[in-house]
Formats: C-alpha cells, structure tokens, sequence
C-alpha cells in the first residue's frame, strides 16, 4: 500500500483555481444586524414600501427563533453582528445598463471565471444574470425573452418593476418563518434571480447564474423566485465559485419555485464554494433552503445538485407535491474532502392523488469528510396511489472519512408505494490495481470510478454542466484514496 | 540468439504479509516465446505474475527483472501497462458504473499517449471490439455493462483474453486463465491467446494444469515449487508431470533447499 499511497500524494495539488481576490472599491454598510440596518439595505435598492415591511417583519421573528443544531455538523458559533448584510462593487455611475457601462475590472473577473459574457451570448445562446457581491450586473438576452414574456432579471429589479409578481409569490413555498436562515435571509437578502414563464410557453434557452462572494466578511443571502405558469417549462442552472479567505462566511439563500398545472421546472446546481484548505480552517458555510411547490395538476420539479465545495453543506431540496400527478425529482452528488462537512438530502411531500417522487442520492467521502444524507418522505393522508423511489448510495475513500443516513419515511396512506435502497462501497485496492495494469493511473482510475458511481446524476444535468461536474470532481478528490 | 531478451528475471526474491514466497526466481524469456510455468498450489505461480505486473502487495527483497533490457522494478505499474505487459487476473475484479467499452479505450488511449500517439478515432476503436469480440465469442451487448459486473467465471475470463487481444501487449502473462473454463470457453480463450502469437512478443502461461498447455502449446515448461524453478523442459515436460503429478517435484524441491 505504501506506494500507492506516495503516489497518491504526488497527484497534482491544484491550488483551488478560483481563489483570486478583485480589488474594487466596495459600497458597504457596517457590520452588524438591526432595523437601521434592514431600512438602509432596503433604501439602496429604492426598494417599495411593502418590500421592508416584509423584512421587518421577518427579522422580528428571526429574533425570537433560535438557531438549529439537530443537523450532523459541527461549527463554532456565528456571530451575526460581525457579518456584513451588504456590499455592491462600486462603479463610476449608479447601475450599469449594458455591458459597456460595466467596470472593466468586473468584466475581468467574469472573464476569469469563465463566463465571458458575450460568448455565452454568441455561442451557448444561455441568459446570463451575473451576480456579484449583491448587484446584478448585467442580463443578457433580456429582449429575446422578453418578446416570449419571458422576465428573467434580478430580484432587486422584480420587486420594482413587478412587485405584483412578487407579492403573490414571494414566501409561499419558504415563508419567513419556516426556519432560523430562512427568517435572516427574507430579513436581510439582497439580490438574487426572478424568473417568470408565462402561460404554455417554452423558455427557449437554459436561464442561468452565477453568484460570487468578494467582500470580506460579508453574508451572502440571495434570494430566488421561479414560476412557472400552466404550460410552462424552464430550465435554470446555478454555478458558484468564490476566493480563498481565512474567515468562515455565511450564505443563507432561499430558492422559491412554483410549478402550476403542466408545468415543469428543472432547477441544475454546480456549487464549488471554496471548501476550506486542507486542515479544514476557512470556506463557506452553505445553509440553503430550496423548495418547490408543484402547485398544479400534472407539474414537475427536478432538482440537480452537485455539491463539491463549501466547508459546510446544509441544505435541502425540497418538493411539494401538491397537485394531482405532480411529479418530483431530486439528483445529488455530495463530496466531502478534508474536513467539510455536509448533512444534505430532500423532502418529498406527498398531498395531491398519484404523485410521485424519485430520490437518487450519491454520497462520496474522502480525506476526513463528514457526510450525511438526511431525506423525508411524507405521504400524507389524501395522497392516494403517491409513488417514491429513493436510493441512497454512498462511497467511501479511506479509512477517516464518514458516511451517515437519515431516511424518515412516514406514510399515511395505505394505497401508496415506498421504496428505499441504501448501498455503502468503497473503492478496493485490487479496483485500482486492475486499471492501473491496463495502464490507467491512479488518479484516472479513481476519477472514473467516482464518475461511474454518480453517473445516474450527471445524467440529469444539462450537457455544459455534467462536464464541468465531472471535472470538477477529479480537481476535489486529489489525494483521496486510502 | 543475439536479440534482447524481452523478459529477463535474476534471482527474485519477494515476501508477501511478511513471508517470504519467491526464493531466486530466474527466468529468460525471448521474443517469440511461449513459457509455461506450472506448479502445486502455494508454490509461488501467482506471486511471480503479480510482482512483474507489479503489485505493491508484494515486496521485492532482492533480485533484478529487466524489461527490454530496462529495469522493471522502478516502474509503477500503469507505466509496466504502457510499455506492453498485460497481465490476465485469476480474479478479475469487478469495477461498477463503468463500462467495458469506456474502460478498454481508457487503457487504449494510455498506451496510445505513451507512444505520442493519438486518442484512437471512435469509430476505429468499434470496429476493432468488434472484430476481437465476435473472436473471443462475446456478445456485444456486454460492452456496455459495467466491467465484469455479473459476468460469470468463463466470462471474465473471455473478458480478460478480450482485452489483452484490444491492446495487444508485448509480454502478456496469464495467470491461471484456465481455472474455472468449461472446453468450449477454453478453446476459446486459447484460440484468442494463440493469435497473439508472434515473434515480436511473448507470452508466459501459468497453470496448474497441463491441459491448457494442449491448446497454448508452449516452447518451454518451467516447475515451480516452493518459490523456485525447480527444472526446466520443453513441452514434453508438461505431459510428463500430468503423468506423474507434483509428488516428485516437491521432492525436488526438498532437495534443492
């Protein structure tokens, strides 16, 4: 084993490719959280009154809730008042209108981070919401989309220009006082994507974000709303990155998505938040609440994530199945290396008759990663003939690491199917061996196990991000088979 | 022969979980060759074949095997692979989630990159499994299952001669292939070893049985017992040890400590 072991530690040490800092002059409001705070925020977005009253509201509940620890993580205690709510790179006029007025440094750092705009706007033909330390800075494709009724811009710009939309939607699936982060982020969140499909039309492009955290100190609390009315399908893809610091951050997002009758919503993440360094000091803190609402009758939504990075992965993506024959899905891929921890999973919420759900989960572990799946499935009552199908497979890669699971199956309903398949597996030694004699490295040979054993997720994810997923699993598993 | 041996063992010795399991292995195999190596069970057949395929389960105490004239023992295994050793598992393991085709062009592809090669075109490669499974008798279908993932005895054997025939090594060295094969699948894997045969390579055969060595006809039997050669013939060795069985050799072997 010894040598393997050495080679295996000569395997390339990539720096975590994204950590690069851009020096811009950043437009901050103090550290700290109070109603001062939250008027400030909501007055630099020349936000409607009904805009900060929701916050105020949210935040007075927050501050009688307690924060959760049931979850199997460890973390020391945040202090919410040395958190900055709010910092927008500051430019030479207010708010850039197209990508000319961009600040050249910013358009830089989009260039590094590999999404040259107008690329993607020649090429892909994807809409890219770039958001960056809480402004949205550009949409493009925003005319094409629009002439299909299409509004996909910045949740900052939704709340002024269709604060109806918003009204009606916003909260119904996470309400403020669904839980601790939830409550802080309807308090304090500052920007985020708005995406509305109006009725029986087919976005004609995949919407997609990127979201960045520079500023020291500062939370991210984006907050996102996608509806999608009878008829409509949508396909929304959301990659991270974010510089190397020494100091945990929070993100706390809340992702709202309601599905009316017939329609679909595909909702693709790659998270790579930067992880912490190998003896687990730093990275983010990735507590999200994600939840769909299959409102209508014969609606879907299918969550896809691949979660590579952040010290600490909180999160899970939910579904409610309200609607008769509504359908819900949800794809993950959850690494831990080194230290990070992740306690993620699902909540499939069965109401409406003949629903169904699929869960397919793939846990990998390596170094001295924690990782714990943890998925509900609720049939209540009235959901008659509901179906779900849950697998839950994970794989270790040395002998530090873990694997936990935490299925709650609760069913009230005689006439529904539950299934549940849980596999544990690791990759042997004689594995390795075999391909490393048929003149595959070791690192290859990992690489290709890993993706084999989560190939049934990649298989969800649109084309340009199952292979970015896949390489970015071989870059997050350097020295991890033991 | 004036050409350079292409597999050339002095005096090997290797320890497996502390024991020491070959005790001065020496062996000179040409191009063009075909060696037998035969043996009781324990007698250190498997080791001999893992430690030049260069598994670190073994450890090398003492002794040289040149490659080519080159030292083998530096090499990591995948870079053994590269130059042309192929070794045929006993217990060809089972690798989930990844599939035969994708993995056999994986291993192409190294070997490939090794000689500054291309990656092989896509439809080249299909038609080359082709050919080499319609020889080895194998069901296309089975390419796209996972590496040996449910595949029977004989299969994974089939599997391994498959793969050796795709990337057509220059030594190949099958450990006891015949073990668990019905006639049929033997002929089969034998008929797929003997194309193999050339005089730009060579092959080593270990056995435990004479039979295999009907239809892999060898240029030379080699006795194995107690982690030595104990003696050396040509093919008729091979018959006579059927006749006789171990009981001599390991007297043999008694002698020789």
């Amino acid at each position: 084993m010894a040598s393997q072991l050495s080679s295996i530690e000569t395997l390339a040490n990539q720096e975590y490719k994204w950590g690069f800092i851009t020096d811009i002059e950043a437009d901050t409001v103090p550290a700290g959280l109070n109603e001062d705070i939250i008027r400030l925020i909501s007055a630099r977005k020349n936000e409607p009154e009904f805009m900060l009253e929701w916050r105020l509201k949210a935040y007075r509940h927050w501050l009688t809730m307690e924060e959760p620890t049931w979850a199997n993580i460890h973390y020391p205690p945040i202090n919410y008042q040395e958190i900055i709510y709010y910092s927008a790179p500051k430019t030479n006029k207010d708010r850039p209108k197209s990508l000319d007025e961009v600040d050249p440094e910013l358009l830089q750092t989009y260039e590094k981070l590999g999404i040259p705009l107008h690329e993607r706007e020649a090429l892909a033909g994807v809409a890219v919401d770039a958001v960056f330390d809480s402004v949205s800075v550009a949409t493009t494709f925003k005319g094409k989309l629009s002439e299909l009724g299409i509004i996909f811009c910045s949740f900052s710009e939704a709340v002024r220009d269709h604060p109806q939309l918003v009204k009606k939607y916003l909260g119904s699936v996470v309400p403020p006082s669904d839980n601790f982060f939830a409550a802080l982020n309807a308090a304090v969140f500052t920007d985020g994507s708005f995406c509305y499909i109006p009725k029986g039309v087919r976005c004609p492009m995949e919407l997609s974000t990127y979201f960045r955290i520079n500023a020291k100190d500062t939370g991210q609390f984006e907050r996102t709303l996608i509806v999608a009315e009878d008829g409509a399908h949508v396909s929304y893809l959301e990659g991270c990155t974010a510089p190397v610091r020494d100091e945990n951050q929070l993100h706390a997002a809340v992702v709202e998505l309601v599905a009316l009758n017939n329609a679909t919503i595909k909702y693709s993440t790659v998270q790579n938040w930067y992880p912490g360094d190998k003896e687990g000091k730093g990275g983010i803190y990735n507590f999200v609440t994600k939840r769909g609402k299959c409102l209508g009758a014969n609606s879907k939504i299918s969550w896809t994530q691949v979660e590579t990075g952040s010290a600490i992965t909180w999160k899970y993506p939910s579904c409610l199945l309200m609607g008769d024959n509504s359908v819900g899905e949800f794809y993950s891929v959850a690494l831990t290396n080194n230290y990070q921890q992740a306690d993620t999973g699902t909540k499939m919420i069965h109401m409406g008759r003949n629903t169904r759900s699929t869960i397919v989960s793939k846990g990998i572990s390596a170094g001295r990663g924690q990782n714990t799946y943890r998925g509900a499935v609720k049939i209540l009552k009235g959901a008659e003939g509901a179906r779900n199908y849950s697998q839950c497979d994970s794989m270790l890669l040395g002998d530090k690491c873990g694997a936990h699971t935490f299925p709650y199956l609760e069913v009230k309903n005689t006439s529904s199917s539950v299934e549940h398949e849980a596999s544990t597996s690791k990759i042997g030694e004689d594995q390795i061996f075999y391909c490393r004699q048929r003149g595959i490295s070791t690192e290859d040979a990992v690489g290709m196990i890993v993706n084999g054993f989560c190939k049934e997720v990649f298989r969800e994810l649109p084309m340009e991000f199952a292979v970015e997923a896949q390489k970015l699993l071989g870059v997050s598993l350097e020295g991890s088979v033991g | 022969m004036s050409k350079t041996p292409i597999l050339e063992i002095k005096d090997l010795h290797a320890t497996a979980g502390g024991k020491e399991i070959l005790r001065g292995i020496n062996l000179t195999v040409y191009p063009g060759e075909v060696h037998a190596i035969m043996g009781p069970n324990g007698s250190g057949k498997s080791t001999l074949a893992q430690v030049i395929a260069g598994r670190d389960l073994y450890g090398v105490t003492s002794g040289e095997v040149l490659y080519e004239g080159d030292d083998l023992l530096t090499l990591a295994p995948e870079e053994r692979a590269q130059r042309g050793i192929f070794l045929a598992f006993q217990y060809p393991v089972e690798i989930p989630g990844v599939s035969n085709l994708y993995f056999l062009k994986a291993a192409l592809n190294a070997i490939r990159k090794r000689k500054g090669e291309p990656e092989v075109d896509a439809m080249d490669f299909l038609s080359l499994v082709r050919r080499k499974m319609a020889l080895m008798e194998m069901e296309e279908s089975l390419l796209n299952r996972a590496v040996n993932a449910g595949f029977s005895g004989g299969e994974k054997k089939r599997n391994e001669i498959f793969q050796m025939a795709v990337l057509e090594p220059r030594l190949a060295v099958l450990d006891e292939t015949d073990s668990g094969l019905d006639i049929d699948a033997l002929k089969i894997v034998s008929n797929g070893v003997n194309t193999l045969r050339g005089p730009d390579r060579a092959i080593v055969v270990v056995t435990h049985y004479q039979r295999l060595l009907n239809h892999i006809v060898p240029d030379y039997v080699h006795v194995l017992a107690q982690g030595r050669i104990v003696k050396s013939g040509g093919k008729s060795l091979a018959l006579e040890l059927e006749e006789s069985g171990y009981a001599g050799i390991e007297e043999l072997a008694e002698a020789v400590r």
